[in-house]
């Protein structure tokens, strides 16, 4: 019965070519976030991804334990040699997080998914000489 | 400080930390807080109720509606029967973590809210309070 709900409460990893795409759209349990670690390093490597966008548009807070879990992404998703930009932050949402304490090191955001998108363009290493080496 | 409504909920799970983030929500929206307010507000119960489960071993939260001459202010008191604190003062201090986290849960806490009480006996538990105006 846990099984069941945890698989129903998974959080989506769309991918889009060299990006892979995270929209949360439900309430943050802290299990799930836990899970949504594991999976997405797991499909970075999979689809061999370049880039992680994580659109938390719909996230009416984010508390140490999220904030973390995003720096904990964007840390590993980086070793893993792919980008990630955290999207749609709501303007009472970055207040709070800051003032609470929390301004996510390392962690790069854009106002929205397009931006997002953009901004892990720019950024990708082109990965020994040419870009796009990594594909041939 | 007349109370006009309160409500008690029990923190024994991580599905509880998202139930006293959600009856908070609810209570702010009633109470027509401001938006800035409401996740302030919501936000800190987040990080007690997290507190009261994971170092408290589980324990409850007491939401009360305050009304006093024209101003409203919502209280929020969480209370463990865990191993309590020894040092308060240390606890309240950024980056200081027993519970694997970034420490930032008791001091965050207390600059998200007007107003933050805190007393604890070792071996015997935790009251954590906590109070937004409008």
């Amino acid at each position: 019965m846990t099984d069941d709900k945890s698989a129903a409460e998974r959080i989506p990893i769309l991918k889009m070519g060299e990006f892979l795409l995270v929209t949360i759209q439900v309430e943050m349990h802290d299990r799930l976030v836990m899970a949504l670690q594991e999976e997405l390093t797991e499909a970075i490597v999979a689809h061999q991804s370049r880039g992680v966008l994580i659109d938390i548009s719909a996230l009416e807070i984010v508390d140490s334990f999220i904030g973390r879990a995003l720096g904990n992404i964007a840390s590993m998703a980086r070793v893993l040699d792919a980008e990630t930009v955290v999207v749609g932050m709501r303007p009472a949402v970055a207040i709070t997080l800051v003032e609470l304490g929390l301004s996510l090191p390392g962690v790069r955001t854009a106002l929205d998914a397009e931006k997002g998108m953009a901004l892990i363009r720019r950024s990708m290493r082109p990965s020994g000489g040419a870009a796009g080496a990594r594909r041939s | 400080m007349p109370v006009v409504r309160d409500e008690t909920l029990s923190i024994q799970s991580d599905d509880d930390v998202v139930r006293v983030r959600q009856v908070t929500r609810r209570w702010a929206l009633d109470m027509r807080f401001r938006l800035v307010d409401q996740t302030k507000v919501i936000t800190a119960a987040s990080e007690l109720a997290r507190n009261t489960l994971i170092h408290g071993g589980g324990g409850t939260v007491r939401l009360e509606a305050m009304h006093n001459s024209g101003r409203r202010g919502l209280r929020l008191t969480f209370e463990d029967k865990g191993p309590g604190i020894a040092d308060i003062e240390h606890a309240v201090t950024d980056g200081y973590s027993t519970g694997g986290g970034l420490g930032l849960g008791l001091g965050g806490a207390k600059r998200l809210s007007n107003e933050f009480e805190i007393s604890s006996v070792p071996g015997q538990g935790t009251r954590v309070t906590i109070t937004r105006w409008m």
